[in-house]
């Protein structure tokens, strides 16, 4: 499938700041079911961005800009083909050994609630597959989606102790339990083309992988009770939301910050030749 | 338990017997002097230390935040070749520390080679997978190291643990061997005891010499603290006044274009080393802690890039993890091909089936201890607790038997200490500080001698009431 994004997202602050400094993972790499057609990142102040990587092998840019400032816009477009691989990673690259994986965080943390859900969900069952495909409906069923409840500092203990969340807080949970049962997991942040043709979003999506013997890494899509497919556009991934997250930053000065995003994510229809044809420029222009 | 080994009179330790040769001056020059002249010089000695403000605070007390810490005047004395063979085990320990963090954020091999397990060196949440990337000026990662030693018989040294991420105490070795100087003139024209006030000099050499390449050789070095609401403040501010650096908080320093910076009033001055006393949790919000205020935004961009150093490294943490501690005899082994010279205290991994059953069933002698605990806190002294406190801990055990070491309940040394009872025994240990730089490694002779002042107690940390003494490596 060849989807689209055009992704746009704008710091608006009350006071000037004189300075911000940010990591930038919205660069994705490409796998094997993912090839990056075109892709760029335009930030519109002046400043320095330096291109690098992460530990988990991400691709970062180091943003930092003098002030004053009043607003900062980070806008991302870029078009990949994606094929159904079935859940499973391959053709990219592993920095770190697996066992970093198996480490809790803060975000994922679990209360010995937390603990016996994840130990309910995978009684009696002894393949490590099954265990996570077992997890992953035991918190797609246990969790309501529902963007009111949480915000992005949100723990899987608090998310799960109300039950209630969005796509980043079910992937702390599955996180949480994978791991307690002896699994190595990560957090995955990208985008999803949604099947009901709703192209705008409200913000980018998040879910989890976690490792299988014999088959490698494993998407896990608590939010949609499934694992990724053609739909899922892979960006960055890390220990939990932290260490994966999209934009991270910190500033001098500005007072409060306003925080708005555009998104929008949309399958494209296939033509032949189609990506010799498609370059940077014309993508600039589809953005308005 | 059996009778502690006395640093002054030996195993047979009567107050009033032959002392060991190392304290036969001391002894002698003590038995002339008055018990009023002793109660004088106490006194004096609070006032000192009153005076100089060398503070200490306690958290979890909700009164006295600060506190002095008790000192007693009795010197602990070591001789020369106790000294140097304790000197050869200490260097080897920062050796091999310094290789095992080259080698888990480089090949591992040592995991490859099933020295120790994957999963108790990557899954530890000390070891900072920032650190794969980053290669620090000199391949030096424990520049400063407190090692803690006990001694349980004359030979017998152990190493109780590692401090390899930012150890303390070092201005309390300072300020004791100060105090002592201006109390006892002339114990010090009787003894030849070997100087540690080189040790400022020895630490500001050895920061410099760990510059990256292409620094000056008056590389700018500067101390970030936390601020002064720190329980090591007074340290940081008296290390950084000592070597004539800058002390720095992280909102004085910011980094433009990968570089470090400290705000001055003649303009931005570029910084070369920076001997931190935060944890790195708390060093770089764009990395760690996100909300931290601590700390220096794109620090470990500028690390990464080779244009700063961080003493100690960071992620050096992996290295003086309790868990990690047990396997030391063997990482010595695989590293130097050689046994330590300093043996570890015997332990048992309660992350073992068997270890935790042992454990289990003897917690009334033994001593439990959290994997990633410090400072005293949470650990279980089992001969003197009470039977809840062994119920809470067989629970805390077993739901959680990775969080938790246990050891033999050793018969720490002791030392003649002033009590209130007149001069007692009293149980000690010895944090020496070993400083590797690019040039050299450097060992102060002594260290920070702690003692427990309570009687028959074994915990010497300072937040746990324990007191300072001066202590002597003599020049023999």
């Amino acid at each position: 499938m060849r989807i689209r994004i055009d992704h746009e997202t704008r710091y608006h602050y009350d006071a000037p700041v004189r300075g911000v400094s940010q990591v930038l993972r919205l660069k994705p790499r490409p796998h094997d079911g993912q090839h990056i057609v075109s892709w760029r990142v335009d930030v519109d102040v002046d400043g320095r961005l330096r291109e690098s990587e992460d530990a988990f092998g991400n691709r970062i840019l180091r943003l930092s800009a003098e002030g004053p400032l009043e607003e900062i816009t980070l806008s991302v477009a870029g078009e990949v083909e994606t094929q159904d691989t079935a859940g499973m990673l391959s053709g990219q690259p592993e920095r770190l050994p697996p066992e970093v994986y198996t480490r809790q965080t803060p975000l994922t943390e679990l209360t010995p609630a937390l603990e016996a859900f994840a130990g309910d969900a995978v009684s009696g069952v002894d393949d490590r597959l099954d265990q996570l495909h077992a997890l992953l409906g035991a918190v797609h069923q246990q969790v309501v989606y529902d963007t009111r409840s949480t915000t992005v500092a949100t723990s899987a203990i608090e998310a799960f102790t109300q039950g209630r969340g969005v796509c980043q807080d079910l992937a702390h949970i599955f996180i949480a339990c994978a791991r307690h049962v002896g699994a190595p997991a990560r957090y995955v942040s990208g985008h999803l083309a949604r099947a009901d043709g709703v192209i705008e979003q409200e913000a980018s999506h998040a879910w989890a992988e976690a490792l299988v013997p014999g088959l490698g890494w494993v998407g896990f899509d608590p939010a949609n009770g499934g694992c990724p497919s053609e739909r899922h556009v892979r960006v960055a991934c890390g220990f939990d939301y932290l260490s994966a997250a999209p934009v991270r930053g910190s500033r001098i000065g500005g007072g409060a910050e306003r925080l708005s995003v555009r998104l929008v994510v949309s399958p494209q229809p296939m033509m032949q030749n189609q990506s010799a044809a498609l370059g940077p420029a014309q993508l600039s222009q589809a953005q308005g | 338990m059996t009778a502690a080994f006395d640093e002054m009179f030996g195993a047979e330790g009567q107050v009033d017997g032959a002392p060991r040769s190392a304290y036969a001056a001391l002894d002698k020059w003590m038995k002339a002097s008055p018990p009023e002249f002793f109660d004088a010089r106490r006194r004096q000695a609070e006032l000192f230390f009153r005076r100089i403000g060398i503070t200490f605070a306690v958290y979890g007390e909700a009164e006295s935040h600060e506190r002095l810490i008790p000192f007693d005047i009795v010197p602990r004395i070591i001789s020369g070749k106790e000294w140097r063979r304790l000197e050869q085990g200490l260097i080897q320990r920062a050796a091999v520390l310094n290789a095992f963090l080259q080698d888990v954020y480089g090949p591992g091999e040592c995991v490859k080679a099933g020295i120790i397990p994957a999963g108790l060196v990557y899954g530890n949440s000390q070891y900072r997978v920032e650190m794969t990337r980053i290669r620090p000026p000199h391949d030096i990662y424990v520049h400063i190291l407190g090692a803690d030693l006990v001694r349980v018989g004359e030979d017998q040294f152990y190493v109780l643990e590692d401090n390899a991420r930012t150890p303390s105490g070092v201005s309390y070795m300072l300020e004791n061997r100060e105090v002592m100087m201006r109390l006892f003139p002339e114990l010090f024209a009787r003894h030849r005891v070997a100087p540690v006030e080189t040790y400022t000099d020895s630490l500001l050499a050895t920061l410099r010499s760990v510059a990256p390449e292409g620094s000056s050789k008056d590389a700018t070095a500067v101390v970030l603290t936390p601020g002064p609401y720190n329980s090591a403040f007074y340290e940081h501010s008296f290390l950084a006044d000592k070597m004539g650096v800058e002390l720095v908080e992280g909102s004085d320093l910011f980094v433009q274009d990968a570089r470090v910076f400290m705000r001055t009033t003649e303009g931005p001055r570029r910084v070369d080393v920076i001997y931190r006393r935060v944890d790195d949790d708390f060093l770089d919000p764009l990395t760690f802690k996100p909300d931290s205020a601590l700390g220096v935004p794109g620090l470990m961009a500028a690390y990464e890039a080779g244009a700063v150093t961080v003493v100690n490294a960071v992620g050096a943490g992996v290295a003086d993890d309790k868990a990690v501690y047990t396997y030391m005899p063997d990482l010595v082994r695989f590293y130097t091909g050689k046994e330590a010279i300093l043996p570890n205290v015997p332990t048992w991994r309660c992350r073992e089936t068997d270890a935790l059953a042992y454990v289990l069933d003897h917690l009334p002698e033994l001593v439990v201890k959290e994997v990633n605990g410090s400072g005293g806190y949470g650990m279980l002294v089992g001969p003197t607790a009470t039977r809840s406190e062994i119920e809470v801990f067989a629970h805390k055990l077993k739901t959680d038997p990775e969080g938790f070491i246990a050891q033999p309940t050793l018969a720490l040394s002791t030392c003649p200490t002033f009590t209130e009872k007149g001069l007692q025994p009293r149980h000690v240990d010895l944090r020496p500080f070993v400083l590797t730089g690019s040039d050299q490694v450097r060992v102060t002779p002594g260290g920070l001698t702690r003692v427990a002042l309570t009687e028959g107690s074994l915990v010497v940390n300072s937040s746990q009431g324990g007191g300072t003494k001066d202590t002597w490596v003599l020049d023999d």
